[in-house]
C-alpha cells in the first residue's frame, strides 16, 4: 500500500511537470499550416481529399490507381507545384468528413464534387477558388415505373444521401411543387444505390453527374431513366482553407490554364511543339516562354506547361472521364463560353 | 488517504489530533496531493477548451448553438411528433431523440422477454429445445451486430414491391416498403382511454401491495383480479364510450407509388429492432441462465418441502434470489441496446446520430453536434443505470 502511494506520487509529480512545461504557450500542434504551398513543398507531395468512389470523378481502377475528373485536377496541382503530376497522396473522404478533413489540415485541397454555397463559403472557414463542373440535381427512376417527369413523383419514396445540399434541395423542390414524398436517408453511396436498385425507393436523387455515374455502373443502364428536370444549381469545384490566398490562386489559375489551353488548342500531345514554334503571345505567356506569370504565383514559369503535359486541357479531361459515363458537354453549361457555355477564363497577362 | 477508512466495527472513535502544518503530517500531505490532482484536471480541461476555441477562431469557423433555431430543411421519414422540413433544427433533433427512444425502449422490452425465454429454454430437460437455444446463443453472440443489421435490411429489401405485396389479411400488406397494418383515426377519446389505462395500472399495483400486506397481517388471501378488471378494462372502455366511442378504421390502400393510410412499420425500423433484439437476447439468455443456476437446489427443495406450489416457489424463492445475480449485468445490456441503436446510420433509420450528423454537416458545427449526441446518450444511459441501481438496491439481500 505504501509503495503504491509513493508510485502514485511520483507519477503525479511527472504529470505536474509536463503540465507546467506545456501550459504557458497556446498549443499549435493540431493547427493546419498557415502557408499551404510551403507545407506541400516541405512534404514533397500534395494531399488531395477525394470521393470514396464515384465513377468518372474519383475511383481506383483494377490496379488500385485512382482515376477520374477530380483526380486529374489533383494531378494538375501537383504538376504546377512540382512539375511532377504523380506527387499526390489521395485521401478518400465521405460527404460528412470532407470539410473537417480540410479544416483540420488533413488534406491540402478538396476535389470532391463539392457544391459551392454561400454558407459553406462563409461559416465553414473555406474558400472555393473555381467551378470546374456545372452540375444540377436530378432524379433517376426505373424504366418499368413509367415515370417521364419529376412532377409525377407525388407520393413516391425517394432515396437520398444525408448531409449534402441534395437533401435540402429535395425538400425545397417538394415544398415549391406541393409534392409529398417519403425519404429513405442512407449515408453510404453503395448502400443508398443498393436500396434504390432493390426497389426500396421509387426514385434516387443526386447531382446529374452522380446519376450518370451510377447509371453507367449498373448491369443494364437502359433499365434506368434520368428524368429531364434539373431542380438545383450545383456548381462543383475545389475547396481550400480560407486565409491562404496564395494557394487559392494556384488552384484557381491551374483550372484557368486548362481552359485557356483549350481555347488556344493546346493539348497534352502538342504542348512542346506549340512552345517551340507558336507565335501567339498569350500561348507563349501561358507556357512560360515569355513573361513571369509563374513567378507571380510563386511557381516555376513552366507551371502551366507541366499541367497541360500531365493532364491535358479542360476538354481533354472532360472527354477522358465524363463523356464515358454519359455526360454531354455540348449545349451544357460546361461548354466553353465561345460555344454558349459558362467555362470562361480571365486573360493570362 | 488511509486515515479516512475507519473500521465500522470499532466502537471507539478515532483519536483526534490537531493538524500540524508539517510535511510529516499525513493529513496535510493528503490535502496537498488532492489539491494538486484537482488543479491538474482543471488545467487540462481549460487548456483543451481554450485551445479549441482559439483554433476555431483562427479558422473562422462559426461556433455556438444559434443554429438550433434555424430552419432545418431536412426530410425525416418517420416521426412520433408532427414534423416537416420547415421546422427548426431543434425540433428535428427532438424527432431523432424520440426515434432513438422508440427503438431503445421497445428493444429493451422485447430483448428481455425473448432473452429470458431462451435462457430458460437452455435449462430445459427437452433435448431439442436445449440444443436449439444453445446454438442460437453461440451463433448470434459471435457475429458482429453491424453485419446482422445489414443482413436483416438486405432480407427486407428482398421482399416484393408494393404492387406485388404479400397480402395475408384485409388491410395487411408486407412489401419492401415495410409492413402496413390497419389502424384507427386517433382522437381525444383514445388518448383519454390510454391515460385511464395507465392510471388503472398504477392503482392495481397499489391495491395488490395493500392486499399482500393485509394477508401478511391476518393470513387471509384476497382476490385482486376484480379490481384489475375494473381499472384496466371497464374504466378505459367507459372513458372511450363517454366521449362518443369514436371508431373510424384507417385501412391502408395502394394509391400511386405507395400505400396510403394505416400504420407503417418501416424496413429500417424493423431491421434495426430485429437486429438489436436478436443480438442482445443472446447475451440476456446467458445472464438469466447464470442467475437461475446461481440459486442452490436446496432452496427450491426446501420451498417445496414447505408445501409451496411450483409457481409460488419460482415467484417467492427462486426469482428473488436469481434477480440479485441478474440485475447488475442486465443493466449493461440495456445500456448496450441504447448505444448500439446508433448503428441505425448504416441502414437509414433516422435516429439522433443520423439527424445530428446531418445537422453538423449542413451547419459545419461539428463540435456542437457531437456534444449534443454525447449529451443525449449520457442522459439516457444515466437514467437507465439510475433506475436499475434503484431496482437493484430494492431487491438486494438485506443483511445485518
Amino acid at each position: 500500500m505504501l509503495a503504491f502511494g509513493r508510485m502514485i506520487r511520483h507519477a503525479l509529480g511527472a504529470v505536474a511537470l509536463l503540465g507546467a512545461a506545456t501550459l504557458p504557450g497556446q498549443a499549435q500542434a493540431q493547427q493546419a499550416p498557415a502557408n499551404t504551398l510551403d507545407a506541400i513543398r516541405a512534404r514533397g507531395a500534395l494531399i488531395c481529399g477525394v470521393n470514396t468512389g464515384l465513377a468518372g470523378f474519383a475511383q481506383p481502377d483494377s490496379q488500385g490507381v485512382w482515376r477520374g475528373f477530380d483526380i486529374d485536377y489533383c494531378r494538375s496541382i501537383a504538376a504546377a507545384i512540382f512539375g511532377d503530376a504523380s506527387k499526390v497522396r489521395y485521401v478518400p473522404t465521405t460527404a460528412q468528413s470532407r470539410f473537417t478533413a480540410l479544416q483540420s489540415g488533413e488534406v491540402d485541397v478538396l476535389y470532391r464534387n463539392t457544391t459551392w454555397t454561400l454558407s459553406r463559403d462563409t461559416s465553414l472557414g473555406l474558400d472555393f477558388p473555381a467551378v470546374n463542373f456545372y452540375d444540377g440535381q436530378g432524379f433517376m427512376v426505373k424504366r418499368t415505373a413509367g415515370v417521364t417527369s419529376a412532377s409525377q413523383l407525388n407520393g413516391a419514396t425517394i432515396c437520398v444521401q444525408p448531409g449534402t445540399t441534395t437533401e435540402q434541395n429535395l425538400t425545397d423542390w417538394a415544398r415549391a411543387n406541393r409534392i409529398q414524398f417519403t425519404p429513405v436517408v442512407i449515408e453510404r453511396l453503395e448502400e443508398v444505390v443498393a436500396a434504390y436498385v432493390a426497389g426500396r425507393c421509387d426514385a434516387y436523387t443526386t447531382d446529374a453527374s452522380g446519376l450518370a455515374a451510377t447509371r453507367s455502373a449498373q448491369p443494364t443502364p437502359a433499365d434506368h431513366v434520368i428524368l429531364p428536370e434539373v431542380i438545383s444549381k450545383e456548381p462543383l469545384g475545389p475547396a481550400v482553407r480560407q486565409g491562404d490566398a496564395r494557394f487559392a490562386d494556384i488552384v484557381r489559375w491551374s483550372h484557368y490554364a486548362m481552359l485557356v489551353a483549350e481555347e488556344l488548342n493546346i493539348t497534352a500531345a502538342n504542348a512542346d511543339q506549340v512552345l517551340a514554334s507558336d507565335q501567339r503571345p498569350e500561348a507563349l505567356r501561358l507556357l512560360g516562354k515569355t513573361g513571369d506569370l509563374g513567378k507571380m504565383l510563386g511557381l516555376d514559369n513552366a507551371w502551366a506547361l507541366h499541367v497541360i503535359k500531365a493532364v491535358g486541357n479542360y476538354g481533354e479531361v472532360f472527354a477522358r472521364h465524363l463523356a464515358p459515363i454519359g455526360l454531354q458537354r455540348a449545349r451544357s453549361p460546361n461548354a466553353m463560353y465561345t460555344q454558349g457555355g459558362l467555362q470562361y477564363a480571365p486573360p493570362f497577362r | 488517504m488511509s486515515q479516512t477508512s475507519i473500521d465500522p466495527r470499532s466502537l471507539r472513535a478515532p483519536p483526534k489530533r490537531p493538524i500540524r502544518l508539517s510535511w510529516s503530517d499525513e493529513r496535510v500531505r493528503g490535502i496537498f496531493w488532492q489539491v494538486v490532482v484537482v488543479g491538474i484536471v482543471v488545467s487540462i480541461v481549460w487548456w483543451l477548451w481554450s485551445n479549441t476555441v482559439h483554433n476555431l477562431e483562427v479558422r473562422r469557423i462559426a461556433t455556438g448553438f444559434g443554429f438550433l433555431g434555424r430552419e432545418a430543411g431536412l426530410p425525416i421519414a418517420e416521426s412520433i411528433i408532427d414534423y416537416n422540413p420547415t421546422n427548426s433544427y431543434l425540433r428535428a433533433l427532438v424527432v431523432g431523440l424520440l426515434n432513438t427512444l422508440k427503438v431503445a425502449v421497445v428493444g429493451i422490452i422485447l430483448a428481455t422477454v425473448f432473452g429470458t425465454l431462451i435462457g430458460i429454454a437452455r435449462l430445459s430437460k427437452n433435448w431439442v429445445l436445449r440444443t436449439l437455444s444453445a446454438t442460437y446463443v453461440e451463433v448470434i453472440r459471435d457475429l458482429p451486430l453491424l453485419l446482422q443489421l445489414l443482413f436483416w435490411y438486405a432480407i427486407l429489401q428482398g421482399l416484393p414491391g408494393p404492387r406485388q405485396a404479400i397480402h395475408p389479411a384485409e388491410g395487411v400488406f408486407l412489401s419492401n416498403r415495410g409492413l402496413k397494418l390497419p389502424w384507427i383515426e386517433w382522437e381525444g377519446a383514445h388518448s383519454l382511454a390510454l391515460l385511464t389505462f395507465v392510471l388503472g395500472l398504477i392503482a392495481t399495483f397499489m391495491y395488490r401491495r395493500q392486499a399482500v400486506a393485509k394477508q401478511i397481517a391476518d393470513g387471509v388471501p384476497r382476490r385482486t383480479w376484480p379490481m384489475a378488471l375494473v381499472s384496466l378494462v371497464a374504466l378505459p372502455l367507459a372513458a372511450w364510450a363517454a366521449l362518443g366511442a369514436p371508431f373510424t378504421p384507417d385501412i391502408p390502400a395502394l394509391r400511386g407509388f405507395n400505400f396510403q393510410g394505416g400504420l407503417t412499420l418501416s424496413p429500417e425500423y424493423f431491421a434495426l429492432l430485429a437486429g438489436l433484439v436478436m443480438y442482445t437476447a443472446g447475451f440476456i439468455a446467458e445472464i438469466v441462465r447464470a442467475g437461475i443456476q446461481a440459486v442452490p437446489n436446496g432452496q427450491r427443495e426446501a420451498a417445496q418441502a414447505l408445501g409451496l406450489r411450483p409457481g409460488a416457489v419460482l415467484r417467492l424463492v427462486v426469482l428473488p434470489q436469481a434477480l440479485r445475480v441478474i440485475v447488475p449485468p442486465m443493466t449493461s445490456q440495456y445500456l448496450n441496446i441504447t448505444k448500439n441503436s446508433s448503428l441505425a446510420v448504416a441502414i437509414g433509420y433516422q435516429d439522433i446520430v443520423s439527424i445530428a450528423n446531418t445537422t453538423l454537416n449542413q451547419t459545419g458545427q461539428a463540435i456542437e453536434g457531437i456534444a449534443i449526441i454525447m449529451l443525449v446518450y449520457l442522459t439516457i444511459s444515466l437514467s437507465i443505470s439510475g433506475f436499475m441501481n434503484w431496482y437493484n438496491a430494492r431487491i438486494a439481500l438485506v443483511e445485518r
